[in-house]
């Protein structure tokens, strides 16, 4: 009959409409991520440890804040060693980070950067830093974590101030699972 | 039943073939692949959660009745809020539309059955099941969900109680439903109109109805990948919503929100439709502006996918953002303005009667509207930074979906009850009813604006002292609209029950193909197309 006929063709692309639909929720993961770098927006900042780029000097000063936050039932102790620098733009300084497992467990932390003003998190270059791996530390054992950093010249002239704030993150349990695979 | 006559003049010629009437027993719902079976079930159902939702609601209304912990505990509290409003959105309002959808849509497109009739036995038995399981939760160790019916990541992930597997499937089995309801009306609309049935000839409930399942079919596909994300954050070490592997917590809100926002309007849609069906009859003119009506819902559909980001301006996102979704949620307020404007012109100079539906009817344009205007306050950027997460935010919702999307369906049971039962129900009774629930539900809601105007936030099982007497008020209103909705189901039982005739065309205004059919009507609609002119 032709009516099944016509039932079979349409049932059939909602089904196909309904599948895509269900592909796009997930591409919406990585749109939602070329949204935020085409604009700009939500702060993020580049993982992948950049090449050193050859920077002009510039007379520019601006001041740079350093902030720690731990994640929620994150127990360590973490800290940087120096609140704020001085800096010029286009000059590579280096600073640190504390941390100290407090727990009497062995722990696997994860630290997550973020810039603020957003507009400022192209030109804060990394060229390393602890947030590039991840950080075991044994029961009560304590490290200082170094951080090598310049900040491009062409930065907004409005921008007096940037602010470069580390979450720290538990990932004991993700790590060991990981390698307990490796092995 | 009242299929025999038609069961003895189908005999001679297609014993062999088919049987007419119902199956015999309990297999007759089991395996029933008719619409009004299938509709009869999906409205009961929807009213067996309504009940247990409405339950949920009264404990949260009792526990808020004074400041303090009077009767349950917070995280009680809190699987209480949440399976409130997963068990209304879910497994009262949205059934309740299918249902009506599967009675009426082929009655009134001159069709014998939806088109895809085994389809439409799975998509409701699927049903009892997702809802058995979400209901179980609450009696597993660590309890049922307790993060809000928004289940925001990483309080439904992180930090969830172990149950939340269970509401993913759940979630899972539901929007699997959904879907096929959708596809089904879909179908039905498209292949099975009679001859003569053009597009612009539907009524304007199939109309709403055809829009809605578009958008079932653009969004729980959707809302089944989010929780399929958040099933594998969090059992197989996947970090789509976490931090520290590179995910983002904000990201799970534009995914919620994107399926969000269109899934209020699958809510309040249909209403839309019964209430455009109901309005004509008791003002006994045409529908005023038709077309308008249609441009109108297909507007706000439109729109609906444009709009997500306005629940969560406070979350951070920049300027023109803020800008955009503000303005776009605006521009909704114009369809919608129209769909107002014409019910009113509807009833201008209409010989108006007040029978029940009608009441129900003229009471949710008024109570909608009231909704619409609180949503307007809360699109304004900077003004929703202070009313965001406040009871405003619940009285604007509530207004639109209780007299909004619940009223509707109240309406379109008076309204077609005498048709699916043979029988007019008891018009005082009902009257009784809807005046209860009117004064129930203002009492209950409007008190929260204030409440919330001053800053009272959601989801707490205890509040400062000076909220005090509003709340008092709201629960004193939350039992009387409750312990009314025992009237309702008298109702309908008893017109189920009592014999008083009722005449094919019910109503002395209706119009439309379904009133040509016998009350109650044949268990096939329409063996034969009928002639539309």
């Amino acid at each position: 009959m032709s009516q099944t006929a016509n039932h079979k063709k349409l049932v059939t692309q909602l089904l196909i409409g309904t599948v895509a639909m269900f592909g796009f929720g997930f591409a919406l993961v990585p749109l939602y991520d070329v949204f935020c770098d085409i604009t700009g927006i939500n702060g993020k900042v580049d993982l992948t440890p950049g090449k050193y780029l050859a920077t002009t000097a510039s007379q520019r000063e601006i001041k740079i804040q350093f902030i720690a936050v731990n994640n929620e039932t994150m127990p360590w102790a973490f800290k940087p060693t120096q609140g704020s620098m001085q800096i010029k733009l286009g000059k590579t300084y280096q600073s640190s980070y504390l941390a100290k497992n407090l727990t009497d467990k062995y722990m696997v932390a994860q630290a997550v950067p973020s810039v603020s003003p957003f507009e400022a998190a192209e030109y804060l270059q990394k060229v390393d830093c602890f947030c590039f791996n991840r950080q075991p530390l044994e029961a009560g054992e304590q490290r200082e974590m170094g951080l090598t950093f310049n900040v491009l010249a062409g930065m907004p002239a409005h921008i007096k101030t940037i602010t470069l704030s580390y979450t720290l993150f538990d990932i004991t349990a993700a790590s060991s699972a990981a390698l307990a695979n490796n092995q | 039943m009242s299929t025999t006559t038609e069961q003895i003049t189908e005999t001679s010629k297609a014993d062999t073939e088919h049987h007419h009437g119902p199956a015999k027993g309990m297999s007759r719902w089991f395996f029933t692949t008719n619409h009004k079976d299938i509709g009869t079930m999906y409205l009961w159902f929807s009213l067996a959660m309504f009940m247990t939702g409405g339950c949920m609601a009264l404990m949260v209304r009792a526990e808020l009745f004074q400041p303090g912990l009077q009767f349950i505990e917070p995280d009680f509290f809190n699987q209480m809020t949440t399976m409130h409003g997963l068990i209304m959105v879910f497994g009262a309002v949205m059934p309740a539309f299918v249902g009506l959808a599967n009675w009426m849509i082929p009655m009134m497109i001159g069709a014998p059955d939806m088109a895809l009739p085994r389809l439409n036995n799975w998509s409701f038995w699927i049903l009892p099941f997702a809802f058995s399981i979400m209901l179980m939760t609450l009696f597993m160790d660590g309890g049922g969900p307790n993060f809000g019916w928004t289940f925001y990541a990483p309080l439904s992930t992180t930090f969830a109680p172990p149950s939340v597997t269970y509401f993913i499937f759940a979630v899972h089995m539901m929007g699997i439903s959904s879907i096929m309801g959708a596809i089904n009306v879909i179908v039905t609309i498209l292949n099975m109109r009679a001859p003569g049935m053009i597009m612009m000839k539907l009524p304007l409930f199939v109309w709403t109805w055809l829009i809605t399942a578009f958008l079932l079919i653009l969004v729980m596909p959707i809302l089944a990948g989010l929780v399929t994300m958040m099933l594998m954050d969090i059992h197989f070490s996947t970090s789509f919503f976490s931090a520290a592997g590179g995910g983002d917590p904000v990201l799970f809100q534009h995914i919620f929100w994107f399926f969000g926002h269109p899934e209020v309007y699958i809510m309040i849609l249909p209403a839309f439709g019964i209430v455009s069906e109901i309005i004509p009859t008791f003002a006994r003119k045409k529908l005023f502006g038709y077309s308008s009506m249609v441009y109108a819902t297909s507007s706000i559909a439109f729109l609906s996918f444009i709009v997500w980001a306005h629940h969560m301006f406070t979350v951070g996102i920049p300027l023109m953002g803020e800008l955009f979704f503000m303005f776009a949620t605006m521009l909704i307020a114009v369809p919608t303005g129209v769909k107002v404007f014409n019910w009113v012109a509807t009833m201008f100079r209409g010989s108006m009667t007040f029978e029940t539906p009608m009441l129900f009817s003229i009471a949710f344009v008024v109570l909608f509207s009231i909704g619409g205007f609180s949503g307007l306050m809360l699109a304004i950027a900077p003004a929703d930074f202070q009313y965001h997460d406040t009871y405003f935010v619940v009285a604007h919702f509530h207004y639109v979906l209780v007299p909004g999307s619940v009223f509707s369906i109240m309406a379109g049971v008076y309204y077609w009850l005498p048709k699916w039962t043979g029988n007019y129900y008891d018009e005082r009774m009902g009257k009784i009813h809807f005046w209860l629930s009117f004064v129930g539900i203002n009492i209950t809601f409007f008190p929260m604006h204030f409440v919330g105007l001053a800053g009272m936030p959601r989801r707490v099982p205890d509040y400062a002292l000076q909220f005090a007497d509003f709340n008092a008020i709201s629960s004193v209103g939350a039992f009387l609209f409750g312990f009314s909705q025992l009237l309702f189901i008298y109702n309908v039982v008893s017109c189920i029950r009592k014999r008083n005739q009722a005449s094919n065309r019910v109503w002395e205004g209706s119009h439309g193909l379904e009133w040509t059919l016998t009350s109650p009507p044949p268990y096939h609609s329409f063996t034969t197309p009928p002639k539309v002119d």
